[in-house]
């Protein structure tokens, strides 16, 4: 039997490697925050909100173009990517079972590890060359790529929670399965489909490089779906590697909202997948 | 004796295995039968088969006939759902729709078909409620969560959502196994009501309830039908030797 000193040491030491390992987590993470904090509040103004970018030279202006296109653009791929995302995962789980539906589940896995760069060439040979044009409509598309494999399953792993009791207490009513599908079981997982589709919106909100060469990026207010627009993480960074001081402020002005904004949906989906848990 | 649902021949396989072997059987109209039997002897098999639950599984096959009113209910021109809506089901555990109210529980079964108007709702949720005895309990709270109600009280809503829609015969699956003998007294008395309106079949576990609730009572094991009767017949005059070996509790 080994001491009880020589345990207590390895005790002593483990629970030191655990705190080291919290602690090398949280520390870049806290430097990266409280960073653009600093550098992202001082340049933060209403008119950062309100302004398109001035011309290079002139000072001021702001990248309330960049959050229009963004929430465009968001909204557009949600529109394709939620639907395609959530009705694929009732079918995996509700309707699929044999070589096809691991087939899905595989490509989804593969999709979601694709870099993002490639969903943006691959958005730009699909829409961007045939439309002989950068469009919204492509970064959308794009975004939407994105999407999908996040919700699918997502949703898959809510749907697989619900008790097949309800589905078979469904059924003996005399309710059609595809409506058992989407009014019971859809339903009952509702609160954590949000919480998946939550976090999927925060990832693609943030995401600069399918845009670069699907979205373009605008200096001006664009709400054509057909012409380029502007996005907040293009101006980030075309604005951060730009050589003007009064920029790189934008640029951090930039971060700053884009963090928030991330920050603020993941905490949502927090909340909203700890309230799923306890009903 | 008026029988509503006749199985005959009646067998279900899960890919090799076999489940259910040739069973003939009746169950009177406005009776109560019991299916009692150890645990693995195909006596829930045999009651999912009557409302075609078993379709949802790719490996189940069911042969042989079961009719109901004298249509065989597996005919390939029959709808499973047509089958469903005259063949309800409570099941083991109390499983009311978690994302739903009390009133919607109840209303269920037309809200995810074709809706209903309102005042129509409004009565069968009072009735259905009345019927199982549920009312006086929640009508000031028919808007909260099914899921705040008691185990007994959930049994009886998902009774109560099975009658709204005027089903002919009600399979029970061992509806009390999950309740205190409060609540199971409650459901016994349920259904001794219930029978008056329609074909109850229930699976049970407990011999006491088999014997406390039911008209006819069939006994099965390993997959066979050994023997089926007037419950009072069975439980004191049995003819086969399993079949007294089972209820005076020797094996099983």
């Amino acid at each position: 039997m080994r001491s009880i000193t020589l345990r207590n040491w390895q005790n002593h030491a483990a629970t030191a490697m655990m705190l080291l390992g919290t602690v090398a987590v949280l520390v870049p993470l806290a430097l990266v925050f409280f960073h653009i904090l600093r550098m992202g509040f001082s340049s933060l103004s209403l008119d950062f909100f309100t302004n398109i970018p001035k011309p290079t030279g002139e000072s001021g202006g702001g990248m309330a173009n960049g959050l229009l296109g963004s929430a465009i653009m968001i909204t557009l791929s949600a529109c394709i990517g939620l639907p395609i995302g959530i009705l694929g995962a009732v079918y995996l789980t509700e309707f699929g079972g044999g070589k096809l539906a691991n087939t899905i589940r595989f490509s989804a896995d593969v999709l979601a590890g694709v870099p993002s760069i490639i969903t943006g060439m691959v958005a730009y040979t699909l829409l961007v060359v045939p439309m002989k044009g950068f469009s919204a409509l492509a970064g959308a598309v794009a975004l939407a790529l994105i999407m999908i494999p996040i919700v699918l399953r997502t949703t898959e792993e809510q749907l697989k929670m619900v008790p097949g009791t309800l589905r078979e207490a469904s059924l003996a009513l005399g309710v059609p399965l595809w409506r058992t599908s989407l009014q019971v079981m859809l339903k009952t997982a509702t609160k954590g489909i949000v919480t998946g589709v939550l976090l999927a919106i925060a990832r693609i909100a943030g995401e600069t490089a399918p845009l670069l060469f699907t979205a373009l990026g605008n200096q001006f207010w664009s709400r054509k779906l057909t012409e380029p627009m502007a996005a907040l993480p293009l101006q980030i960074f075309s604005f951060a590697i730009a050589p003007y001081e009064d920029w790189h402020k934008l640029a951090w002005a930039g971060a700053l909202v884009l963090v928030v904004v991330m920050f603020t949906l993941n905490i949502g989906a927090r909340l909203m997948g700890r309230s799923a848990r306890q009903s | 004796m008026n029988a509503k649902v006749t199985l005959e021949k009646m067998s279900v396989h899960f890919g090799a295995n076999h489940a259910v072997k040739g069973v003939d059987l009746d169950f009177a109209a406005n009776s109560v039968t019991a299916i009692i039997g150890p645990s693995g002897c195909g006596k829930s098999t045999l009651l999912r088969a009557i409302n075609r639950m078993h379709d949802l599984v790719p490996s189940a096959r069911v042969s042989g006939r079961i009719m109901l009113d004298s249509h065989d209910i597996y005919e390939r021109s029959i709808d499973p759902v047509a089958i469903r809506r005259k063949i309800g089901m409570v099941f083991q555990k109390p499983n009311p729709f978690p994302a739903m109210s009390i009133y919607d529980n109840v209303i269920a079964g037309y809200k995810l078909n074709n809706g209903v108007q309102r005042s129509v709702a409004d009565e069968i949720v009072e009735s259905c409620l009345k019927r199982v005895a549920l009312w006086d309990e929640v009508k000031d709270r028919l808007k909260t969560s099914a899921m705040d109600l008691s185990g007994g009280q959930q049994q009886r809503l998902c009774i109560a959502r099975t009658i709204a829609v005027q089903p002919e015969v009600i399979l029970m699956d061992e509806p009390c196994s999950a309740l205190d003998p409060i609540a199971t007294l409650k459901i016994e008395e349920l259904i001794d009501e219930l029978k008056e309106r329609y074909t109850i079949i229930i699976v049970t576990h407990n011999m006491q309830q088999a014997a406390r609730v039911s008209d006819a009572t069939a006994f099965m094991y390993l997959g066979e039908l050994v023997e089926s009767g007037a419950t009072r017949k069975i439980f004191t005059t049995p003819e086969k030797r399993q079949t007294e070996d089972y209820i005076t509790g020797r094996f099983g």
